[in-house]
């Protein structure tokens, strides 16, 4: 028994020694010299490589090899740049991160203004996105290959694994919430997704890919300010439009409180312009600068009809346009007095100059802009008030009168039954 | 004595009168209907900024739907108007019938009207005699003169807001803006006299509580008639015509329709009035 056991134990000592002879041959003899990819390979290659602590040193060979880097020719060590010199394998558990800035230096440095670099830097949030977060590590492919993490048409769940898990928001405090998920349903989402546009934009095309910022960054492509720029990008005409607007000039100017496409269009949830929901939507959106507006327009039938939840009659943009919105006094305006009769025209067929008369914001309580409604709104309180107070008056006393009459019996003094033939 | 019913009516004293027409209880029963489709079709939009609002407009199928029907209902009620002026205009030109200009008989406000209101008043804070009425009293002189105002300013306003394009060649637009005004005021100040000051006047005051179905029947007994239309009796007795009167009483369905229309309207009146009362009152 003894002597099996020691025949077992010498065996297995002459195996690890070959093996390790095996492994160490083609570096021991030149130490200074870096080890190359397959040296690497012989024990990352393997799928069942591990750390002490159970993790997962494996890399798939032939992943690394399809990738840009593999194609090109990379040394492993060209990466992980300590290991050049390492002398001793299997090497130090804890090696500095892959160098990308080696060769990216100008991504790199674009990385590090954004707001995820930020979050690694200040608030030591690891969960926020470095380069292998986005691109990968051993299998990384250019974005135009359409396997890449970062292809147009991927980019949405590479951005998503963050910006789409609940738990990571929550974690990572990210203010704006689940916002792939608000895009998945928004017009820019059903065309990246549902119909596979090359054109509709994912989440880089407004944001920008190394260099995402805050969107209070004046630097940012989402900035207040910027935003119709980024838009213009691929609504080109529409940019043109809105620059001209009364809108569109004030942004200019530097206004802080004029919109911008944000404003009505939302950022994420961006909706087809013609659905019921939007176009309801964006009337409170007008509403918050143009509260009067909003008021008055309230008191008119479209206003009513579209407060009760239908959007078949005129709200704002139906009259004063959507981007191409003047001051009323500007003759390009569709409420101009030029132009106000074909305005009402695209519903009131048989709109005149007579009809168009008719103030869609009158105010029975302003004197000045309304005198003849303001006076007859005067008059209707009046009637009103004279009628209920003087019948509210009237019934009170007459149900107080009747309940001591009938308290006093001298009332029940007739049945309706009486009215029937035969007195049920 | 052969059984003849006027004459049995003559010979024991009758033990109803009649004092509306059928045409004058039809035409009350389509102007009822008429009034409660447009009041339910029409105050969504005047408190379109209610949540019961929104409710309401959908129970009517969307608001494209509710101008229908409110608009069916218009038409219906302006055909009620249209053929109540036509009776009137035919007693009046036809018959030669002066009675409804002025007298008892009429609907026109008189100085009687004026002094049995202050009685009225004066016996209702116990300072007098309940007054003596003739064949219409005051209140219901006033509710007619309401609906009839409220019809023509809220028929007519209404039109112009139905056919803006038409009404424009007659008058500037910002006429559509008093149309519009004095439309929904209108009806509201109609909605709220009918469905709280008539309903009281008519039915829930209480000694007609819970209601009074003689616009249904058209007939009073002849105790209320003796009661509460004292002068008319007396008159109608001394001038021998208070036989022309006489009826037997209403056959039992009239009775039962009247009593399950008027009590749904009443129902459905005070349950607006409760919605407007809580918008108003918020």
């Amino acid at each position: 028994m003894i002597r099996v056991l020691s025949i077992c134990c010498r065996v297995a000592v002459a195996l690890a020694a070959t093996a390790s002879l095996a492994m160490a041959a083609p570096q021991k003899p030149a130490a200074p010299k870096a080890p190359s990819n397959d040296d690497c390979l012989a024990c990352h290659g393997d799928a069942g490589a591990v750390r002490a602590d159970g993790r997962s040193v494996a890399v798939k060979p032939e992943a690394f090899a399809e990738s840009i880097h593999g194609l090109s020719g990379l040394a492993c060590v060209d990466c992980h740049a300590d290991l050049a010199r390492a002398a001793e394998f299997p090497h130090a558990e804890k090696l500095g991160p892959a160098q990308c800035a080696s060769c990216h230096d100008k991504a790199v440095a674009s990385y590090d203004t954004s707001v995820h670099a930020q979050a690694r830097r200040s608030g030591g949030n690891l969960a926020a996105a470095a380069c292998a977060d986005c691109h990968g590590s051993h299998d990384i492919r250019p974005s135009s290959d359409t396997a890449s993490r970062t292809n147009h048409a991927r980019l949405l769940d590479t951005c998503g694994r963050c910006h789409g898990n609940e738990e990571i928001i929550k974690r990572g405090r990210i203010a704006i919430g689940n916002v792939v998920e608000l895009f998945r349903d928004s017009i820019h989402g059903k065309a990246l997704i549902k119909s596979g546009l090359s054109v509709a934009p994912t989440c880089t095309d407004c944001h920008g890919g190394h260099d995402i910022r805050r969107k209070s960054d004046p630097a940012s492509k989402v900035f207040r300010q910027t935003i119709p720029t980024t838009c213009s990008r691929c609504h080109e005409g529409i940019g043109r439009e809105y620059w001209a607007s009364v809108h569109g000039t004030q942004v200019a100017k530097g206004s802080p409180l004029a919109p911008v496409c944000s404003n009505c269009h939302t950022a994420h949830d961006i909706r087809r312009s013609d659905v019921e929901g939007w176009k309801l939507e964006v009337i409170k959106e007008c509403g918050t600068c143009h509260q009067q507006s909003l008021e008055t327009y309230r008191d008119t039938f479209h206003g009513q009809v579209t407060a009760l939840g239908y959007s078949r009659v005129a709200s704002c943009a139906d009259c004063h346009g959507g981007h191409r919105i003047f001051p009323k006094a500007d003759a390009r305006s569709t409420v101009s007095d030029a132009r106000r009769v074909a305005t009402c025209k695209t519903c009131h067929t048989g709109a005149t100059a007579s009809f168009a008369k008719y103030d869609p914001h009158a105010d029975p309580n302003s004197h000045e802009r309304n005198p003849l409604l303001f006076y007859t709104a005067q008059f209707m309180k009046l009637l009103l008030l004279g009628v209920f107070s003087f019948f509210g008056l009237h019934t009170a006393l007459w149900f107080g009168r009747g309940m001591q009459q009938k308290a006093a019996g001298q009332w029940p003094r007739r049945r309706d039954e009486d009215s029937t033939e035969d007195g049920e | 004595m052969t059984v003849h019913a006027p004459a049995a009516v003559h010979a024991a004293a009758p033990t109803h009168y009649r004092r509306f027409s059928r045409a004058d209880r039809l035409l009350h029963g389509f102007l009822m209907f008429s009034f409660l489709g447009l009041a339910f079709t029409g105050l969504p939009l005047l408190f379109s900024h209610e949540a019961w609002a929104a409710t309401l407009a959908r129970v009517f199928g969307g608001f494209r739907s509710a101008g229908v029907i409110h608009r069916t209902c218009a038409v219906v009620m302006i055909t009620v108007f249209t053929i109540h002026l036509s009776r009137i205009v035919r007693r009046l030109f036809g018959q030669k019938d002066l009675g409804i200009l002025w007298g008892p008989g009429s609907m026109v406000p008189q100085p009687r009207d004026f002094f049995e209101m202050v009685a009225h008043l004066r016996w209702f804070i116990g300072l007098g005699a309940q007054p003596r009425f003739d064949h219409f009293t005051y209140w219901e002189k006033f509710d007619y003169w309401a609906v009839f105002w409220g019809m023509g300013i809220i028929g007519g306003s209404g039109l112009v807001l139905w056919f803006p394009e038409l009404f424009a060649h007659l008058l500037p637009g910002w006429m559509f803006n008093i149309a519009m005004l004095i439309h929904g005021e209108e009806a509201l100040l109609a909605v709220g006299f009918i469905f709280t000051i008539h309903f009281f006047n008519g039915h829930l005051r209480p000694e007609k509580f819970p209601m009074d179905s003689v616009i249904f029947t058209g007939r009073v007994t002849a105790k209320e008639m003796e009661e509460e239309r004292a002068d008319e009796f007396d008159r109608l007795r001394t001038q021998g015509r208070i036989d022309e009167y006489a009826s037997a009483a209403a056959p039992r369905w009239i009775y039962r329709l009247g009593r399950t229309a008027g009590g749904i309207a009443v129902v459905l009146g005070l349950v607006m009035v409760a919605l407007i009362l809580f918008a108003v009152l918020q």
